[in-house]
């Protein structure tokens, strides 16, 4: 079917098109260029705003320790109950909502694609199935290492880049990832040895690596393998007043290789003023302003209930005592990771919960580049991914953020330049940051943009002022063409794809890991690779490899 | 004769991986790394692979239509079981979700200690890697542990530790129940401790070991019939451990009311010790017969763990209200959907309701059901992914033969199918 949607404004920054009026043409789940023949089925799109399905670049939305989240509190899900419909599944919301849910509510916001960034490689198989339970939504996600205790044994043993390359693609084809994530590099290990916090240059009791080394050699490892997303990193001391410091010195220390900082917002904080807790977003812009090899997440917070739900148990341990309601898991992954799970009701009365809402917005403003800052919340973590519309209309909406800020903690309010700044973010950057600087960054082909040859996802919405009102309910979604959304709602349903990378390793590298996973783990390293089946053998889910970039492997 | 090596198992729990089978036909025989429960699961042999109606042999689309008619009349349909692989809760799911079923797994009750402990405080807890790698001191609260998970010694704790100099020198300590062999006898010959008490006397006896963690007083010289002195040398050997775990059976507890407050207390007292500046982490054993793999697919598919009602149109989770075997003695229930893909010896309850039984092939009746559908088993007649008992691990498991058996997510689908005449929601 030819499908023509005519004369919306049309933002595509992947093609340098910004606002400008165009017809869209869409055949076989694809755009294409302005046919000879006359359209099957026509939208009038005359006043509405056309971009691409967004994207999501870091969201938790498959794995244990969302699924811990989801089954501690039954009460943050009788709250929000989904019904069955004719044609979608029933299933709960809230912070963290089921699989099915999940899928139809980012349909729901123009959501086409969704990332999880936290996969472990011993739990990458659940995270995969919960994903292949969210409909509608393309997928994937960044395997976690930099805590395994394989990766700091053949660093120990001063074994050399390549086979930390090979051991790297390894992971990323055994556990089906498009990129790597490194979470306080080091420390989960580290909490297994009762090391209850690392700094950027302390050693691992055990090992003698540092988080600095661990983070040099998994960037490295990234760079030459070709990987598109720059090394993923959660970074130490997440959370620590002073810890601006540490992000600065990450920065510093990571000596020009790509590297993605994310959440950074969480990582963004001071020790000045009466209660020793200050912003640092302004010292972090500045340095990402001037060093074009990093990027960056923001993990925005937005008050209200929540759960935090991270790999980073040192850290999450650490944060029990502010458990609200108070009740609170960690765990130690076999030799592989860890998890933390703890609720937060993040309050604008508190303080210190203000402030984090301050430095999340001055990092948005105050970073010029969109192509190199994303928008999230690290859902579920500062705020459940349903929250998005709002962020944009703080991001986008001047007169409305300073509203929300005269009525946040006063003497947060005192401690942020937030009312000072002016700026409003545009639609195209909005688009940018969502759509095309998301897929850019990721290494999606084909993804993220609105020119002939890209798949045909879509969101149209009607240009509102109210722009919290405009992006929680697209007129219409398009997924690889067909329409799932029309006024907010999901009327077709279908699945998206799995997005991975199959970097090339030196087979021999599986030698040393058979006897290591014979010798210590209790799973043969056969059964620990996922295999496509695995994937794809219900029917529904399918994989799309993206190549490597100019790597030497 | 074929041989098949590194064999994943759904049955033990621990998700062994070291199986070697050997199958001929439709023969199974576990050659190399058997236990009890492995040859059990393994080698059962089949029975009548034929679908019945009223015990008369129809096909299995006639079947499966008798069913839907059983399910689509149904004022308040249960699933009870729910054993069996990923695809197969997933197509249970889908089917409870179309016609308002209660979703009951079999093991709730024992799983419920678990679960109100988590939805109450959480706990710290690790995996099995873990242990065999770190655990220097193992407190077994509760549970003999050989008989739920006859490797785990052999597999986790006398074999090799990436961080421990010397395995023989872990620690072992029984609390309650005492050993029923020797497999927690270090090659060596040093026997585990055993502080011996009543299953009734645990959250007494817990709740001083607690007290003594946290440094409290505790007046009384016994408690539960344990003398306090061995108490707090347990406790004291809890604090100094560089890597303790502390593992319980959910469903070995004994007490049949409020065994979740031992659980609970165990947990509390693992967080004390974690913020005394000690690492120390709990190890619930559980993992048998689908038990997680239901609570993990129910848990992303609705949010809860698997006792949920549909009957609203969306799932409502209540680990009392939802006991299919309650439900249907108050006779709140009006038709039984029971699925058990693993175990033959797992039959439904015995009641008066309309029956359907998607059981693993070779399952017996007293009272044949009014529809019974021999299914494959996870595993063995086809692929899937089933949790072991750490709950973070899932496996997968091979096909091993090829019997002509459909699997639980083909049978569900069809009757799912057969319902709707139309596909799935999704």
């Amino acid at each position: 079917m030819l499908i023509k949607l005519t004369g919306g404004k049309v933002y595509d920054p992947a093609s340098g098109v910004a606002g400008v009026v165009q017809d869209v043409y869409i055949q076989d789940g694809k755009i294409i260029g302005k046919p000879e023949q006359p359209a099957d089925k026509e939208y009038d799109c005359r006043g509405k705003v056309l971009m691409s399905g967004a994207i999501d670049m870091h969201t938790h939305i498959g794995g244990g320790k969302g699924n811990i989240a989801r089954t501690m509190l039954p009460e943050d899900h009788r709250i929000d109950p989904v019904p069955r419909t004719d044609i979608t599944r029933s299933g709960n919301g809230h912070a963290m909502p089921s699989t099915y849910v999940t899928g139809y509510r980012y349909a729901e916001m123009g959501y086409t694609a969704a990332f999880e960034p936290a996969v472990l490689p011993i739990n990458a198989r659940q995270a995969h199935m919960e994903m292949g339970d969210t409909p509608i939504l393309d997928k994937g996600g960044y395997v976690m290492l930099g805590s395994d205790d394989y990766l700091l044994r053949i660093l120990t043993a001063k074994k050399d880049q390549k086979a930390i390359n090979d051991y790297v693609a390894f992971t990323i084809n055994a556990a089906k990832a498009i990129g790597v994530k490194v979470v306080n590099p080091g420390g989960i290990n580290a909490f297994k040895f009762n090391q209850r916090k690392l700094d950027l240059d302390e050693q691992n009791a055990h090992y003698g690596v540092t988080p600095r080394q661990i983070l040099q050699v998994l960037a490295t490892a990234v760079k030459e393998l070709g990987i598109s997303h720059p090394l993923h990193v959660h970074g130490c001391n997440l959370g620590v007043p002073g810890n601006v410091q540490t992000t600065l010195d990450t920065i510093q220390g990571i000596g020009g290789l790509p590297m993605h900082l994310t959440h950074i917002q969480f990582h963004s904080y001071g020790t000045e003023g009466d209660f020793k807790f200050s912003s640092g977003a302004a010292q972090i812009a500045e340095a990402v302003n001037k060093n074009k090899n990093i990027t960056i997440d923001v993990g925005q917070i937005l008050f209200g209930q929540t759960v935090t739900a991270s790999g980073d148990n040192m850290r999450q341990h650490a944060n029990h005592k502010f458990a609200n309601p108070n009740k609170w898991v960690c765990m130690d992954i076999e030799c592989d990771a860890g998890c933390g799970v703890v609720p937060f009701k993040y309050q604008d009365q508190n303080f210190v919960n203000a402030l984090q809402w301050a430095i999340g917005l001055e990092t948005f403003l105050l970073v010029d580049d969109p192509w190199r800052i994303f928008l999230t919340t690290d859902h579920p973590n500062g705020a459940p991914f349903t929250s998005y519309p709002h962020l944009i209309r703080l991001l986008m909406d001047r007169t409305f953020r300073n509203d929300v800020l005269s009525r946040i903690h006063p003497e947060a309010q005192k401690m942020t330049t937030l009312a000072s700044i002016t700026r409003e973010y545009t639609l195209d950057e909005i688009a940018i940051m969502t759509r095309a600087g998301a897929a850019k960054l990721i290494g999606l082909q084909n993804r993220g943009g609105l020119a002939p040859g890209y798949f045909a996802d879509i969101t149209v919405y009607t240009d509102n002022a109210n722009r919290e009102a405009m992006f929680e309910k697209p007129d219409y979604v398009f997924k690889d063409g067909e329409l799932v959304v029309v006024d907010g709602k999901v009327i077709h349903t279908k699945w998206g794809t799995t997005h991975i990378a199959k970097p090339n390793y030196d087979a021999s590298v599986e030698k040393d890991l058979k006897d290591y996973f014979d010798k210590y783990l209790t799973m043969k390293l056969g059964n620990f690779k996922i295999s496509d089946d695995e994937i794809t053998e219900d029917g529904r889910g399918s994989l799309t490899a993206h190549p490597t970039v100019g790597g030497s492997a | 004769m074929t041989e098949i090596n590194e064999v994943p198992s759904p049955f033990c729990g621990v998700g062994t991986d070291d199986l070697t089978v050997q199958v001929e036909g439709s023969t199974i025989r576990l050659t190399h790394n058997g236990c009890a429960v492995n040859a059990m699961g393994f080698e059962q042999t089949l029975g009548d692979k034929e679908a019945k109606i009223d015990g008369k042999t129809v096909s299995l689309s006639g079947a499966a239509a008798r069913a839907a008619e059983f399910l689509y009349s149904a004022k308040q349909p249960i699933i009870g079981g729910c054993a069996t692989d990923v695809n197969g809760m997933r197509a249970l799911l889908s089917l409870a979700d179309r016609i308002g079923a209660v979703v009951d797994n079999m093991g709730f009750n024992a799983a419920r200690n678990n679960f109100l402990t988590l939805q109450d405080s959480g706990w710290m807890n690790t995996t099995l890697a873990e242990v065999k790698n770190r655990c220097d001191v193992l407190l077994v609260v509760g549970t003999d542990l050989e008989t739920v998970v006859p490797r785990f010694f052999q597999r986790y704790l006398w074999d090799n530790a990436m961080h421990l100099a010397d395995v023989q020198q872990r620690q072992v300590v029984y609390l309650g129940k005492a050993p029923s062999g020797a497999a927690s006898t270090s090659p060596s010959g040093q026997k585990a401790q055993v502080l011996a008490c009543d299953d009734a006397a645990l959250p007494e006896v817990v709740a001083v070991l607690r007290a003594l963690v946290k440094g409290q007083p505790i007046r009384a010289e016994q408690a539960g019939g344990i003398n306090v002195a061995d108490l707090q040398a347990l406790a004291d050997k809890l604090l100094a451990a560089k890597y303790g775990v502390i593992t319980w059976g959910a469903g070995a507890l004994g007490i049949n009311n409020h065994a979740e407050l031992i659980v609970q207390t165990v947990s509390e007292m693992i967080k004390d010790i974690n913020n005394k500046g000690t690492r120390c982490s709990g190890l619930p054993l559980a993992g048998k017969e689908g038990d997680l793999t239901a609570n993990q697919v129910c848990g992303w598919t609705t949010g809860y763990p698997a006792r949920v009602s549909f009957y609203k149109s969306y799932p409502i989770y209540d680990p009392y209200l939802y006991d299919s075997k309650t439900m249907i003695s108050n006779g709140e229930a009006d038709v039984l959907l029971w699925v058990q893909a693993f175990n033959v010896n797992a039959k439904p309850p015995l009641c008066d309701i309309p029956t359907i039984v998607v059981g693993r092939c070779g399952m017996a009746f007293d009272k044949e059901p009014d529809v019974f559908i021999p299914v494959g088993t996870p595993g063995i007649d086809h692929v899937g992914h089933a949790y072991r008992t750490d709950n973070v691990v899932a496996i997968r498991l091979k096909k091993l033969r090829d019997a002509g058996l459909p699997s639980t997510t083909e049978v569900l689908s069809a009757i799912e199918l057969a319902l709707s005449g139309a596909s799935h929601a999704n």
